[in-house]
């Protein structure tokens, strides 16, 4: 067995397993965190492809961005456990149809695509695979990306627009009022004699 | 050397790679780790000769074990686990705050041929590691069950994850200005003395990066995660011992790590200011020419800086911290970016490579 097999089963078992745990884990918290070992072995699986760059970038925003924000609000939030095991049993018809529809979907797209184990990856394009990468997103398919980009950056702004209206109950402060002060608005130096002169 | 380890390397096989990969690290790891230790040393030094005091000056000739003294000290304290805490996580927090801390030391070229690991993605991969640093604090503090700790954790993640966004741009500006994301030909692309490196081209990048770097490592004026006055320790007031102690080799290890990027990327890495240099030659070597040696001397330099606004600067507040990442570092590193991308389009380009 070479290094690089031996390296592939470790990680997909790691993998594997700690995306058991996403779903059988009871705290909220650990479960978050479960999911963050599993993006980022997927992560080193990718490293094995030679897809570096797509292992970096989902370490980079997957692991690094999003799921410290999904951290900080599940840390936050006193989720009931009571309450949502009540739920689980009224919930249960919809969601088992759900999941067997996608095992199945995913079934016939494995099925459909190879019989068997899949055939090797293709060979890493020459030179870099960034650059490969960076030729097709803004090259040979610059306006979609463009097109896309400008979609989220609608997205974010409708976000900002409907959270950030102006609260009257809200108190904060106006930083550049604060650094517009000066010493001598609010400190008044006065000189005067420290004793009164005898009478 | 390669003839000595022939032999060795056939007896092995395939197992080669991996154990002498490893033995590499340990080369690394092993000088920084003491430079962790003589770098808290120079702090204490430094800044008391800046507040004309002396430092420590006890244990040892001029106080120089006390780094020693010091981790001893630690290694014998008792680790306390706070009630309620969650256990497994509160162990595991120090070591994920110390490993990507380690783990970006991979691809930091020392000189043009020492490098552990010269990958074409090293810049991306710096980005993915620093990255990770902020789960050490966030469970740590999330595991300790201690509001003190938690209210840390808090504001650090949000800290970090702020600073990182205006981080990635100056780094952007970088690879504008070097054509690759590999760190070796950043440093290549600076050849020709200190007129060339890219400070000068990219400055208000630099600064924005040295000054992300100080919030990102939650040094002063930006450690707020741990303002003594307010929240006691911020995300390791529960921890003791060994458990403080890899939180505190970790923030260092990160401070040397902003040093060695920052002389990489903005100040021309192993080369040397004065090309004139390479040819003053000293019983038959190079001891001025580009090398070792002026790394060293640029980390120095940048460490010192790190110090210096320690000991010169107040704390900052948090919501001014805030406004400084979000309202003023990334508008100019948008607007720098635009800039250069402008003007390589223009006659002036040669000054942007």
């Amino acid at each position: 067995m070479s290094f690089q097999t031996f390296t592939f089963y470790a990680f997909a078992t790691i993998l594997v397993f700690a995306a058991l745990r996403v779903i059988t884990t009871r705290n909220p918290v650990h479960a978050a965190l479960w999911l963050v070992l599993s993006f980022f072995t997927a992560a080193g699986i990718w490293l094995l492809l030679q897809a570096e760059f797509l292992a970096i970038a989902l370490v980079l925003v997957y692991v690094g961005a999003v799921m410290v924000l999904f951290l900080f609000v599940v840390m936050m939030l006193d989720v009931n456990f009571d309450s949502m095991r009540q739920h689980f049993r009224s919930y249960l018809p919809v969601a088992a149809a759900v999941g067997i529809l996608v095992f199945f979907e995913m079934a016939l797209v494995i099925l459909g695509s190879a019989v068997g184990p899949v055939a090797g990856a293709p060979a890493a394009p020459a030179g870099s695979n960034t650059q490969a990468l960076g030729a097709l997103l803004y090259v040979d398919y610059v306006y979609p990306f463009e097109i896309a980009a400008v979609v989220l950056l609608v997205a974010i702004v409708a976000a900002i627009a409907l959270t950030h209206r102006k609260r009257r109950e809200m108190k904060h402060q106006d930083a550049s009022a604060q650094m517009r002060a000066r010493a001598s608005e609010r400190v008044r130096l006065v000189s005067m004699p420290s004793e009164k002169p005898p009478v | 050397m390669t003839e000595l380890l022939a032999p060795l390397q056939s007896a092995m096989g395939a197992w080669w790679l991996p154990v002498w990969t490893i033995v590499k690290v340990v080369v690394i790891a092993v000088p920084l780790i003491i430079g962790v230790a003589y770098l808290t040393y120079a702090e204490r030094k430094v800044i008391g000769w800046m507040q004309v005091r002396i430092g420590p000056n006890r244990v040892g000739p001029l106080g120089l074990l006390q780094p020693f003294a010091d981790t001893l000290k630690m290694l014998f304290k008792e680790i306390v686990v706070p009630s309620g805490a969650s256990r497994g996580l509160f162990f595991i927090a120090p070591m994920l705050s110390l490993a990507p801390a380690l783990a970006a030391w991979a691809v930091i070229p020392f000189t043009g041929t020492l490098v552990l690991s010269n990958i074409n993605a090293g810049l991306l991969y710096l980005l993915a590691m620093s990255s990770l640093g902020v789960y050490g604090v966030i469970i740590a503090g999330w595991a300790s069950n201690s509001k003190y700790a938690f209210l840390g954790c808090l504001r650090s993640a949000a800290q970090i994850v702020s600073y990182e966004i205006a981080m990635g741009f100056a780094l952007v500006g970088v690879l504008m200005a070097a054509n690759s994301l590999n760190l070796s030909d950043i440093v290549a692309g600076q050849e020709g003395g200190a007129a060339y490196w890219y400070v000068w081209p990219l400055f208000p990048l630099f600064v924005v990066y040295l000054v992300s770097g100080i919030a990102e490592t939650n040094r002063h004026p930006f450690d707020v995660a741990e303002g003594e006055s307010e929240i006691v320790a911020g995300f390791h007031v529960e921890y003791s011992g060994i458990g403080f102690a890899l939180f505190f080799l970790a923030e260092y290890m990160n401070m040397i790590l902003i040093a060695a990027l920052t002389s990489t990327m903005f100040l021309g890495g192993w080369l040397s200011p004065f090309p004139i240099l390479n040819e003053v030659e000293v019983l038959g070597v190079h001891p001025f020419g580009d090398g070792m040696l002026w790394l060293a001397v640029k980390w120095a330099f940048v460490l010192l800086i790190f110090l210096w606004i320690r000991a010169t600067f107040p704390r900052y507040r948090y919501d001014q911290i805030m406004r400084l990442g979000w309202k003023v570092f990334i508008p100019v590193t948008l607007v720098w970016i635009v800039f250069i991308g402008a003007m390589m389009q223009t006659r002036y380009a040669g000054l942007f490579h």
